[in-house]
Formats: structure tokens, sequence, C-alpha cells
């Protein structure tokens, strides 16, 4: 809704989202994400919590999202922000199987700490 | 015709998959019933071709598919019917359904009873496919298939370890032989582009007469002929395989299967006539394979032993008379001695089996009043064998004899010993065996009994076959050669070349020499049964334990160390190499693999250390990889 309403502002405006987002300079976009993105490894490398781990992975995921939306603006090209769509739509389809796993290792062991799973060990 | 054809081979073949296959649980009636009969079946019908069959006929070939083609020579799978195989078919269905007649009595306390039949079925299968292929490639299956068979059967009581080497003993030896069939095969298919009798026979006169080439391809083909006849130098095995039952001893080992290589012989006459110095080569070791077999028969106490020596100086025989290029000679002798030889064997085995399988001669004697009906066809085959007059025996041998007067008077000279040898070993064993004063022990005489009437039979057919047999191949002087129907039978396998000579040499001996020849050999068995029989009968000699041999005699029972000889030249070095190549195997090619094998296991191991089980673990390692990759490309651009 909100990312709606600001367009309509600038629609208002008489000024083009592209245009818009332009004004802010790319290597903000690229610094945002990759600090997100490492984020997302940080908290998979160091979270136990299988859900948490899940959620930092979405935080990758659209940590890259967003890039590819900023370059798809800069580059005045809308393929790339189609992509990010089918992007989100794997992520849903992803979360959707991840939850659904963590929901059976939950009612298996009474705990989503992905360390005590460790059966496949060599 | 031709379905008759297959169900002569198939017959005995059926035999051996039921009796193979169910044979554990069938009854022993059942089983050595289906399995005689087969044989017999495949007799009378193998009797009924023979019957209808023209003698001035050409060969007619059966061809049952075409096998393979390979660089121009195409081999089909198909058996050519003519007066030799003809005449071959008869003797093995004939004697071997005699023979399994025999056994069912023979070997009916055996456990392996169904298992015996098994392979006698495919011992006859086998023979068959040998004798009636129509090219060299078949007759080299049934070459392998008999050697099998002989093996399986010589170790037929496989819990003996004797035994057991005795059969190795005689496949490997026949293995060397084969080598050298197969060799001479090849040489003839590389040269004749064919390989099937009718065509190589065609091709032959592009030979050279006694060119190179002829004289490698038949020289092959005999090697691989003394290995299955058990001529010098691989006549060793044939002795020890009487490791196995009687019965076989008296099918393969006398009958059948060693006349195998007299067979191959004839059978490529169109070869070997060219190849004169071949032919003299095979006088030799005929000649040298009949003086030594008959020299260490004398000496033998085992009654089977005798017979094994026995057999393989007749084979000799057979090859001098190859030698001198008589042909239908040689068969004829392959065919009285399968009578004579099966019965004394067949005799020996109703011996050892009213003597409770013992084969020593030394502790028989007497068994005359015992058993009657093996005693008076036991004399009959002693009698044919050793040359009385008009017997079997007496006829081919006298052939034999004036072929190699016709040739060369000393070869009748030396033959004319030899037959004095085996006159001599032959009363021998009969006055040891049947006469003087039984030797044994009470046990034993009191379980002397005589065989059923399931082996006095055949004993008693073979007897007849013995005493008539001679009479299909009368001499030439006899009617200008008109009664000598077995050289007219088998005149269409010969060369034209290699009948005329043989002809020649047959009738080559005037009327008053051939008469004084005769009357010499027969002197001469009359003079050695009187003095056999003195020796043995009035002054009562008794076969002495061998320590109490004199000088001569040793080395007859020893058989002139020959075995030994061979250990020492042959098998000891070739086991000394094994032992040293498996030292090497052990010393230096062992810890090389154990090496690389301990290698692998160790860095598995420590691998697996990696491998913890941790999603965390993992994803470090492959976050920390992917970082490294970065840099690694940052720093390199």
């Amino acid at each position: 809704m909100l990312f709606l309403s600001v367009k309509k502002i600038y629609k208002i405006m008489g000024g083009d989202v592209n245009t818009f987002i332009q004004q802010i300079p790319l290597e903000y976009f690229i610094i945002l994400s990759t600090v997100l993105f490492c984020l997302g490894v940080l908290g998979v490398l160091i979270r136990k919590n299988a859900i948490v781990i899940l959620g930092c992975v979405e935080l990758m995921l659209n940590s890259v999202n967003l890039l590819l939306a900023a370059f798809s603006a800069y580059k005045g090209d809308g393929n790339g922000q189609l992509l990010v769509f089918f992007i989100m739509v794997v992520a849903a389809a992803e979360v959707a199987v991840g939850l659904a796993i963590i929901a059976m290792m939950y009612r298996n062991t009474r705990s989503v700490d992905v360390s005590i799973f460790n059966k496949l060990r060599g | 015709m031709e379905n008759l054809v297959y169900a002569i081979v198939l017959l005995p073949l059926v035999g051996f998959l039921i009796n193979g296959l169910f044979g554990k649980n069938l009854s022993k009636i059942l089983v050595g019933g289906l399995a005689t009969l087969v044989v017999f079946a495949s007799f009378v019908i193998s009797a009924s071709i023979f019957l209808g069959f023209d003698k001035e006929s050409a060969p007619v070939i059966v061809k049952a598919f075409e096998w393979f083609r390979v660089n121009g020579i195409q081999v089909n799978f198909g058996f050519q019917i003519d007066q030799l195989s003809l005449m071959m078919v008869m003797i093995i269905t004939g004697i071997g359904s005699l023979i399994h007649l025999y056994s069912i009595g023979y070997m009916s306390h055996d456990k392996g009873f169904y298992k015996f039949f098994a392979y006698l079925n495919l011992f006859i299968f086998s023979m068959l496919l040998l004798v009636l292929g129509s090219n060299y490639l078949i007759l080299f299956i049934g070459w392998e298939g008999v050697g099998l068979c002989s093996y399986l059967l010589i170790g037929f009581w496989y819990t003996n370890e004797d035994y057991g080497k005795a059969a190795r003993k005689a496949f490997i030896m026949n293995r060397i032989g084969d080598l050298g069939l197969l060799i001479g095969i090849f040489a003839i298919a590389a040269n004749v582009n064919a390989i099937d009798y009718l065509s190589v026979a065609q091709n032959a006169s592009s030979f050279e007469l006694d060119g190179t080439t002829i004289i490698f391809i038949t020289a092959s083909l005999f090697i691989g002929a003394t290995g299955k006849s058990a001529q010098v130098p691989l006549y060793t095995w044939l002795p020890d395989a009487m490791a196995g039952p009687t019965p076989v001893s008296a099918l393969i080992h006398a009958a059948t299967m060693v006349t195998a290589g007299v067979y191959l012989v004839v059978r490529s006459n169109f070869l070997f006539t060219l190849a004169p110095t071949v032919q003299d080569g095979i006088l030799l070791i005929g000649f040298l394979t009949a003086a030594l077999a008959g020299f260490y028969a004398l000496r033998q106490n085992d009654i089977k032993k005798v017979l094994a020596y026995s057999t393989v100086s007749q084979l000799g025989f057979m090859f001098i008379a190859l030698g001198l290029g008589a042909y239908t000679t040689a068969m004829f002798h392959v065919m009285t001695h399968a009578f004579f030889k099966a019965l004394l064997f067949l005799g020996a085995g109703s011996v050892i089996h009213s003597m409770s399988n013992e084969q020593d001669m030394r502790f028989m004697g007497g068994l005359k009043k015992y058993i009657p009906i093996t005693h008076a066809t036991f004399l009959i085959g002693t009698l044919a064998i050793s040359g009385f007059p008009l017997l079997s025996g007496m006829i081919s041998k006298d052939e034999i004899l004036v072929a190699a007067y016709a040739k060369n008077p000393i070869y009748w000279v030396m033959l004319f010993i030899l037959a004095a040898i085996t006159a001599t070993y032959m009363f021998r064993l009969y006055y040891l065996t049947f006469h003087g004063q039984f030797r044994g022990t009470e046990e034993q005489k009191h379980h002397l009994h005589e065989s059923p009437v399931n082996m006095t039979l055949p004993l008693i057919v073979l007897a007849v076959l013995s005493v008539v047999g001679g009479l299909i191949n009368l001499p030439h002087f006899i009617g200008h050669g008109h009664y000598a129907k077995l050289l007219e039978w088998l005149k269409p396998v010969l060369t034209e070349q290699s009948f005329s000579e043989m002809e020649a040499t047959l009738s080559g001996v005037n009327f008053n020499t051939e008469m004084i020849l005769l009357g010499a050999t027969i002197l001469m068995f009359f003079t050695v049964w009187f003095f056999v029989k003195n020796t043995y009968v009035k002054k009562q000699k008794k076969a002495l334990p061998e320590e109490q041999y004199s000088g001569w005699e040793k080395l007859s029972a020893k058989k002139l160390f020959v075995d030994e000889i061979y250990n020492a030249c042959i098998v000891r070095p070739i086991e000394e190499a094994g032992k040293a190549a498996a030292m090497f195997d052990k010393a230096v090619l062992d810890p090389i693999v154990n090496f690389i094998g301990l290698g692998a296991q160790d860095s598995g191991r420590a691998a697996k250390r990696l491998q913890n089980g941790n999603v965390e673990n993992y994803v470090l390692i492959m976050s920390l990889a992917i970082g490294i990759v970065l840099i690694v490309n940052f720093i390199l651009k």
C-alpha cells in the first residue's frame, strides 16, 4: 500500500517513478542490499532456530530483489521488476515447503533447533 | 533320414538332462533304465540307417543351421553321414548301451548313481558329436566334451584325493594335445578357407606334397591325436585314468574315446596321405608307444593297470597301421579292440565286484570256479587280444602285421615281438586271476559271487562279438579280397590315392610268404601260451612283491620312471615358478595394492569429520568458500 501511495504522490507531482528513483545514487541501493544480504548470511550462520534461519534466507532473497528492482529502474527496463515478482512467487512456495518441514520437525522433536538434526553425520 | 540323425545325437542329451536335473529324486531303476534306453534307442536308429545305407553312397550332409561366417569361411552346424561315421556310431552306441546296462549292476550301491548315468549319457552325446560332425569345429566340440566327461568320470569318486589328481592329470595332458588340434584346425582354415571335411578334401590337392604347410597341419592334428589316444609322449594319463569306475574304463578309456585320435587321422586321410614325413613320425610314435606300454604291462599287479597299458599298447598298434597308410586296418583294429577290450574291462569289473573291490592280482587266484561266466568270457577276451586263430583280435592284428611286412620286414619283426609281449602279459593276468590258489582274505572268499545277469549279459554279447567280429574283414588271400568287407565299406571315405596305396600294401605280400608269417604268429601265440601257463600254473609262480623284483622287472613295474621324469622336468619347475611368482606377489604387489587401499581408507576417515550433520557448519564452509573465491577473483583482476 505504501509503495503504491508513494507512486501516486509522484504521479500527482507530475514526475515518473524511474526518474524519482534515479535521483538516489545507485551506490546506496548496492550498499543497502549488501548489508541486508550479509545480515541474512550472518543470521543463517549464527542462529539455531529454524524459523529464524528461514527468515534470514528470505532476507537474503529480498536484498537481491531490491538490487534487481533498483538496477531495473536505473536502466529503465521493466523486465527486472518482472523477474522480482517471479522470485517472490518462488520464495512464497519455498516458504510454504520450508514451514511445512519445520512443522514436521517440531512435531517429531518438540524443538526447532537445527543443531540437533545431525543424523546425516558421516 | 535327417530327423533320425538328430534323434541319434539328441536322445543321449535328453537322457543327460533328465538324469542330471531330476535324477536325484528318481528311483535307481528309472535312472539306469532311462540312460540305457536312450543310448539303446540311438543304437537302433543308427542301425536302421546303417542297414539302409548304400556302401557306394557319397557322404550325406545334414545341415542343421549356419553357425557363423567369418572372413569368408562359412561354418555350418551339421552332421556328415558316411561309412566311417556310421561305423563309429555303431560302435559307440552299441558298446555304449551294453556298458550302460552293465553299469546298472556295477554302480548299484553307489551314492552318485544318477550322476554317473548323467555323465555317461553326456559322454555318449559328445562322442556322437565328435564322430558325426561335418567339420573340424564340431569334431572339436565333441573332442572337448569327451575330455570333460572323461575328467568328470575319472574323478567320480572325488573324495579320494589321488583320484582327483588322476582326473586333473588326464585333463591337463589332454589339453596339451587339444591345443595341437586347435592349431591344426586354424592352419587348415587359414590355408583352405574352409573347415568342413568335404571342402578341405576337395582343396587338399592344392597342397604341395610333403610341403611345410601340410606337414605343419598334419603334425598339429597328430599331436591332438596323441593326447586323446594316449600316445608317446602324452600317454601317462591313461593308466592313471583307471581311478574311475570300471565301466568308465571300458567305455571311455578302451572302446571309444581313446580311439578318437585314430578316427581323426582316418577322417583326415586326404591330408595325411600328402605328408609321408608325418606318416613316418606316426609309425615311430606308434612303435614307441606299443613297445613301452607292452613292457610296462608285463609287471603290473593291478588288474586294471595291466589292461590300461594293454590299451595304450593296442592304440600303438593302430597308429602303426595308420603310419603304414593302412587306414581301414586301423579302423578294423579299433572295432575289434573295442569288442575285446570292453569285454576284458567289464570282466575285470566283474572280478573286482566279486572280490569286494580288490584290484590287486596278488590277492586273487583260483577265481575260475567261483565266477564261471566271467571266467569263460574273460578267457575269450584274452584269447582274442593275444591272437588265438580266427578270433577277431588275431585277424585284425594279422592285417597290421602283413601291412608292416609289405613295407619293411623289420617292422614285421618288431610287431611280432610286440604281439608276443601282448600275449605274455595277458596270459599272466589271466592265470594270476583265475588259476592257482585263492590268495585273498577269508572274508573276501566268503563274499565271492557271480555278478547279476545284467552284468553277465553284456559280457556274453561282447564275447560273441570278440569271437566273430573279425569275420567282417577277412585277410586278402581269402577270395582275393572279396571277403574284406570292411575295406570295401570304407572305400568311399578314403581318397583314391590312399586307397590304392593301401590296397597295394595289403595285397603286396605273396601267398606263400603270408602263410609263413601267419604260421609264425600262430606258433608264437601257442608257444607263449604254453610258457606262461607253465610258469604260473605248473611251477605255481606267484606275483612277487615289488621289492623282490629283478632289474628289468623293477623298471617295468615302475614304468621306466617316466612319470617321475615328467614330474622332475615339467611339473616341478612349473610349481617352483609358481611359488616364485607367489613370493613376488606377496612381497611386492601386495604392499603396493594395500598401500593404495589403506590410503583411500585413511583419507576417507579424515575427511568424514567434515560431514558432522551440523547444517550451520556446512553453510559456514560454503560462505567462506564463496568469500575466498570472490576475494581471489578480486585480487586476480
